[in-house]
């Protein structure tokens, strides 16, 4: 078994994230030093199929990709509250004396989820096909 | 006897080291692996040349990329454009960290086949996950390449929304468990007879709808084929790392392939019983070497059926569309996420006793 504080156990984790951010580094810096350079103009230009680049990229997008981003923001939240039930619910019926208590709550709040569902995809959020959607 | 803190930093110093060793060298076999499945599946030998059955042309890719030239393109915001390969590839390699590979045995107080032994490891891993599409993301805007930022929004989008769906579908593994220790996950999918394998989640738990969710919902989260929209050659050139060259390409490359590997390994641990072996005591070990081995060939063995899942449907399924692919996931994937836990809450409700 385990001989040391719980705790400890975050410590590899942190080592992890510091030899591989490291390494990354290096890979980076090495690449970069490793490789000969030949800058040319016509070569560090933005690349679109040998046709001179027009214009800045950063132009307008739809905004679909704007609003799946909400969208994913809204549902995961609600997705995460679903976790901690998930973990307890092997214990709710002990704790709550009764069966079926705890899944009918979450029952209850799925409810919610699924209806805000149900509501981007008639808006037309979903269809991306559409140009007719409201958004 | 207590484990002093400089010995289990040392411990964990070098069993991060081989760890991270092996997954590169996992990760430069996985693209060989592809190579030459994807070549059989396409009917020609796939590379042959360098080595014996070109066992040797990782290391000649890897040597040739570090010498290729490293462009820094005029118009690209650079220390973004520097950092969008190290989050990616950061993050891929990070996520190995909660990943018990192996039976718990102990060496001077320290799990040797899992780095950092956390109760939420399946949630770090969620997470983890997550922040590596900030590289992506990155990567495309730093460009300044119509390309890359289309491709990086693709990617962004897809990512995100199928991020949801699999969340959604690990709940049902949650539930069953109780827990979100990667090795209690594994614990409660463990059984002693010949047919050990039936307490797989993917089996006993009745969680193979939850599997199959979270399988393409994996499967677009790694931007792999049948839902490569990101990097789809013909309309894109290459998305978000179109601008990039030498090792930096190469790390969104081997960031791509840990990312299979860390599915894979998830897979087996939620879904197909980790390192246990399917046929209960039967080639479980007896003794903690041979328990050693045996746990972790069960688990590579488990791992590399999904990496070769994974090329195999490369090598078979065309490209989504994009309003195809969005729609499936939300439409498709989420409801019946939602459905699973429904089914999975009741069932295991009225089957628990009351108390």
């Amino acid at each position: 078994m385990q001989n040391h504080p719980y705790i400890w156990n975050y410590i590899p984790l942190l080592m992890q994230v510091g030899i591989v951010g490291l390494m990354t580094l290096g890979m980076v810096t090495m690449s970069w030093f490793i490789g000969r350079h030949r800058n040319l103009k016509d070569k560090l230009e933005a690349y679109e199929c040998g046709i001179p680049a027009e214009g800045d990229a950063r132009g307008r997008f739809s905004v679909r990709f704007y609003m799946v981003a909400m969208l994913f923001i809204l549902f995961d939240v609600e997705a995460v509250f679903m976790i901690p039930w998930a973990v307890i619910y092997r214990r709710l019926p002990a704790i709550t004396g009764s069966q079926l208590f705890g899944f009918w709550e979450m029952v209850v709040y799925l409810g919610f989820v699924v209806v805000g569902v149900f509501y981007v995809w008639k808006k037309g959020v979903l269809d991306w096909a559409s140009d007719k959607a409201d958004l | 006897m207590e484990t002093g803190l400089f010995t289990f930093l040392i411990v964990n110093l070098i069993k991060i080291v081989v760890v991270v060793v092996i997954l590169l060298m996992a990760v430069a076999y996985t693209v060989l692996l592809e190579r030459k499945l994807v070549g059989r599946i396409q009917n020609r030998w796939g590379p042959s040349r360098v080595g014996p059955f070109g066992l040797l042309q990782p290391l000649a890719d890897g040597a040739k990329l570090f010498l290729k030239e490293d462009l820094m393109p005029f118009a690209v915001e650079r220390p973004l454009y520097v950092l969008a390969p190290m989050i990616a590839l950061g993050c891929a390699l990070t996520s190995i960290a909660v990943i018990p590979f192996g039976a718990n045995i102990q060496w001077h107080g320290v799990d040797l086949f899992q780095i950092s032994d956390v109760s939420i490891g399946l949630l770090i891993l969620l997470g983890i996950t997550s922040v590596g599409v900030y590289g992506i993301a990155l990567s495309g805007w730093s460009s300044n390449n119509k390309y890359s930022l289309l491709g990086a929004l693709r990617a962004s989008a897809q990512v995100i929304s199928y991020e949801l769906a699999l969340g959604l579908a690990l709940v049902g593994v949650v539930m069953r468990a109780g827990s979100l220790r990667l090795r209690d996950i594994v614990n409660v999918q463990t059984g002693h007879s010949l047919v050990a394998f039936l307490h797989w989640n993917f089996f006993g738990g009745f969680q193979f709808v939850a599997f199959f969710i979270y399988l393409m919902a994996a499967y677009a989260e790694t931007n792999r084929a049948p839902f490569d929209l990101p990097e789809a050659e013909s309309e894109l050139t290459a998305g978000y790392h179109t601008e990039y060259s030498s090792m930096k390409f190469a790390m969104f490359f081997m960031a791509e392939y840990a990312n299979m590997i860390t599915v894979g390994c998830v897979a087996t641990l939620l879904f197909f019983g980790g390192w246990t072996s399917p046929f209960g005591h039967f080639l479980s070990g007896s003794g903690p070497v041979s328990t050693a081995i045996l746990s972790v060939f069960w688990f590579v063995a488990k791992v590399f059926f999904f990496l070769f899942l994974y090329i195999w449907v490369r090598g078979t399924l065309p490209r989504f569309r994009y309003d195809q692919l969005m729609g499936f996931g939300w439409t498709f994937l989420v409801p019946v996420a939602i459905a699973n836990i429904v089914v999975t809450g009741l069932w295991m409700g009225l089957s628990l006793p009351a108390h």
